[in-house]
C-alpha cells in the first residue's frame, strides 16, 4: 500500500501542492491525470522524494523519508520524465545499471529479457546515445524493470513509479507500456504513473487521481472520476465521455469549439 | 546450439576491459624496467634483469644510482601518473563530463596555491603545526587547496543535481586566475631558494624525486588510488544523473563526498611532488573509454595503469630528447596532450552543445 498524507510542496513562495491525501494499492495501476501545471509530476516527484515535501509518504507501511536509498531501491523503481546519460554506455550496460542495488552476482540474464519486454531485443550492443528519443525512453524503462523484475518478493509488493512513460513513444509502443503496467499489477505489484492521454488512461488504470490546480479533485475508478463535468471543469474544454459498443470500453472525445 | 545460460551478455564489454587491464599491466612493468635502465650512467636493462634474476650483487656504484636516483624517480612517476589519470577519471565521472580535468578546471591551480603557500610561508607556521605535519606540510597544503577548489567548483557548477559544463569551465578559469594571482604575490615576495622551488613547480618535473618526498606524498596518493575503485558503482550510477542514481539505490551524497576527497588527494599530492603536469588526466580516460567503454569498474583501474605507463614514457622522452640536459615533463605531456584535448572538443562539438 502507498499512502500519501497531506502532501504539500512549494516551489519558492508558490504553493504547488495544497495538502494531498491519497492511497494506491498493490495489484492496481494508479494513473495521475490532469491539465498542464496541475501538479501531476510534482505529486509523483514528492512520492518518490525528488522534491522536498511536507506531510508523509509511506510505502508498504514504512515511512519513505526514513528509508536508505538501497532499501527504497529494493522496493520500487522510478522512471523520471527525462533521462540524460553522460558517457557512451551500450544499451545492455545502461539496463544493467538497474541491478546496482541487487545482491552481488545479480541476475544479468534479466537484461536481455527486459530489453525484449520493451521491444529493444536486438539493440543490446548498440550505443545508447545513438538511439532515437523513443528508443532511449524504452531502454530507460527496461532499466527500471530489471530493478523490480519480480512484482512480489517474500510476500511484499514492489512498485513502479513512471512519469509519463509513453511521452515519446509511437502508438504501438504506448500500448506495449500499458500492457507492461497491467501485467506488473496483475502479478501483484503496484504501479503509479502520470499519463496525458485520457483514453490510454482508461485502458491502463484501475484507479485514477484527477489533479487540478495543485489539488486532488477526485480519486477512484475511471468511470466514477472521469465524468463529463469533472473533465470539463479540470481541463476547461468540452469533453464527451462514452463507451465503445462491444466491450463497454471507456473513451473520451474532445469537442472543438464550433464543431457539430 | 545457443546456451540459454550463457553468462556473456551482448553489449557487455567486461571481457574486453579485462584483457586491456592485463595488457596495460604488462606494458607498465616493461616501461618501469625501461625507466630503471635508461639514464646517463651505464646501468643497462640486461644487467638490471640479470641482477634481479640471479641475485648476484651489483657493483656498489650501480646499486647507488639505481637505488637512490632511478628507483624513487620511477616509483614517483608511477604513483603520480596513476594519480593524475585516476583523478581525471573520477572528476569526469563526478561532473558527468569527459572534459572535466583537475588540471584544466582550477583544482591543480588550487593545489598549487596550497603548495606555494607552504613553501613560501611554511617558515611562518606555528611550531606545533610544523612539528605535527613536518615533511608533509607541502602535500597537506596542496591537498587542502585541491579539496577546497573541487568543492567550490562542484557547488558553483551544480544546481539541483545537474552540472553545467559551461559554468564548471568558467568557474575553473576564475578559480585558476585567482590562484594564479595569489601565487604571483607569493612569487614576488619569495627569496631565491624558494623561487627555484617554485619554478620547478610550474613546469612539472620528476627530476626532484627522492625517497623523503615520495614517502611524504606517496601514501596520500596510494590512499586515493585504493579508494577510487570503490567509487566505480557510484560513478556509473551518477552517469544517469543524481536523481536516478539515488533511485537505483546509491548513497549519492556519500559517493560525491568521497569522489571530491579522492580527486583532491590524488591531485594535491601529485602536484606537491611533481608540480603541474597536465593532460594525463584527460587523455588517458578518454582513450580508454573509446577502447573499452565508460564502465568505471574497469576504467578507474585501467586509467591508473595507463596513466603510470604514459607518465614514465613521457619522462623517458623528457630525459632523452635533449640529453644530457632534461626537459620539464610538463612540457612533454602538454605537447602530446593539448592536441588530443582539441580533438575531443572537435568530435563532441557535433554531439552536444557545451
Amino acid at each position: 500500500m502507498l499512502i500519501a498524507q497531506d502532501i504539500r510542496v512549494s516551489l519558492g513562495k508558490t504553493a504547488v501542492l495544497h495538502g494531498i491525501t491519497a492511497e494506491a494499492r498493490p495489484g492496481e495501476v494508479t494513473v495521475i491525470v490532469g491539465p498542464n501545471g496541475s501538479g501531476k509530476t510534482t505529486l509523483l516527484r514528492a512520492l518518490t522524494g525528488d522534491v522536498a515535501y511536507g506531510g508523509q509518504v509511506s510505502l508498504n507501511g514504512q515511512d519513505c523519508a526514513r528509508l536508505r536509498p538501497w532499501e527504497l531501491a529494493a522496493m520500487r523503481g522510478v522512471l523520471p520524465q527525462a533521462s540524460a546519460l553522460a558517457f557512451p554506455f551500450t544499451v545492455a550496460e545502461v539496463v544493467r545499471l538497474g541491478l546496482t542495488a541487487a545482491a552481488h552476482g545479480a541476475r544479468t540474464d534479466l537484461v536481455p529479457r527486459a530489453l525484449v519486454a520493451v521491444d529493444m531485443g536486438g539493440f543490446a550492443a548498440r550505443l545508447y546515445q545513438e538511439l532515437s528519443g523513443g528508443q532511449q525512453a524504452r531502454v530507460q524503462l527496461a532499466r527500471v524493470l530489471v530493478q523490480v523484475w519480480e512484482p512480489v518478493v517474500a510476500g511484499v509488493p514492489r512498485w513502479l513509479f513512471l512519469d509519463e512513460p509513453v511521452a515519446s513513444l509511437d502508438i504501438a509502443h504506448q500500448l506495449d507500456v500499458v500492457r507492461l503496467m497491467r501485467d506488473f499489477a496483475a502479478r501483484g505489484g503496484g504501479v503509479i504513473t502520470v499519463l496525458h492521454d485520457l483514453n490510454l488512461t482508461a485502458m491502463a488504470a484501475d484507479r485514477v487521481w484527477l489533479m487540478d490546480q495543485g489539488q486532488l479533485t477526485g480519486q477512484g475508478p475511471v468511470h466514477e472520476v472521469l465524468t463529463d463535468t469533472a473533465l470539463e471543469r479540470a481541463y476547461g474544454c468540452p469533453l464527451r465521455v462514452g463507451r465503445l459498443p462491444p466491450s463497454g470500453g471507456w473513451f473520451s472525445l474532445p469537442q472543438a469549439a464550433g464543431a457539430a | 546450439m545457443v546456451a540459454l545460460d550463457d553468462p556473456r551478455l551482448a553489449g557487455d564489454r567486461d571481457a574486453q576491459a579485462r584483457l586491456t587491464m592485463l595488457a596495460l599491466s604488462g606494458a607498465l612493468v616493461l616501461t618501469a624496467l625501461l625507466s630503471l635502465s635508461h639514464g646517463a650512467s651505464g646501468v643497462s636493462l640486461g644487467s638490471l634483469v640479470q641482477a634481479l634474476t640471479s641475485g648476484e650483487a651489483m657493483p656498489a656504484r650501480d646499486r647507488l644510482i639505481l637505488w637512490e636516483i632511478r628507483l624513487p624517480r620511477m616509483l614517483t612517476g608511477v604513483v603520480v601518473g596513476a594519480s593524475l589519470a585516476v583523478a581525471g577519471a573520477v572528476m569526469q565521472g563526478l561532473f558527468r563530463n569527459p572534459l572535466a580535468d583537475p588540471g584544466l578546471v582550477g583544482v591543480g591551480a588550487g593545489a598549487g596555491l596550497g603548495a606555494v603557500l607552504a613553501i613560501v610561508l611554511g617558515g611562518l607556521a606555528p611550531l606545533w603545526l610544523t612539528q605535527a605535519v613536518g615533511y608533509h606540510l607541502v602535500s597537506v597544503a596542496a591537498f587542502l587547496g585541491g579539496w577546497a577548489s573541487t568543492l567550490i567548483l562542484y557547488r558553483v557548477a551544480t544546481r539541483s543535481g545537474r552540472t553545467s559544463v559551461a559554468t564548471m569551465l568558467l568557474a575553473g578559469i576564475a578559480l585558476g586566475a585567482l590562484a594564479g594571482a595569489v601565487t604571483g604575490v607569493l612569487v614576488y615576495i619569495a627569496d631565491d631558494r624558494q623561487l627555484r622551488d617554485l619554478t620547478f613547480w610550474g613546469l612539472g618535473s620528476l627530476g626532484g624525486a627522492s625517497w623523503p618526498k615520495l614517502m611524504a606524498a606517496g601514501p596520500v596518493m596510494l590512499l586515493a588510488l585504493v579508494a577510487a575503485p570503490f567509487l566505480a558503482r557510484g560513478l556509473n550510477g551518477l552517469a544517469l544523473g543524481e536523481a536516478a542514481a539515488h533511485h537505483i539505490g546509491l548513497p549519492v551524497q556519500r559517493v560525491k563526498a568521497v569522489a571530491i576527497l579522492t580527486v583532491a588527494a590524488a591531485t594535491g599530492a601529485g602536484v606537491a611532488i611533481a608540480g603541474g603536469i597536465g593532460f594525463i588526466g584527460i587523455v588517458v580516460p578518454h582513450l580508454l573509454r573509446l577502447a573499452t567503454g565508460p564502465d568505471h569498474r574497469f576504467l578507474l583501474i585501467n586509467a591508473g595503469l595507463a596513466g603510470a605507463t604514459l607518465l614514465l614514457l613521457a619522462d623517458l622522452i623528457a630525459r632523452s630528447i635533449i640529453a644530457p640536459a632534461e626537459l620539464p615533463i610538463g612540457i612533454v605531456t602538454a605537447t602530446l596532450g593539448a592536441p588530443v584535448f582539441l580533438w575531443i572538443l572537435l568530435r563532441r562539438r557535433g554531439l552536444v552543445d557545451l
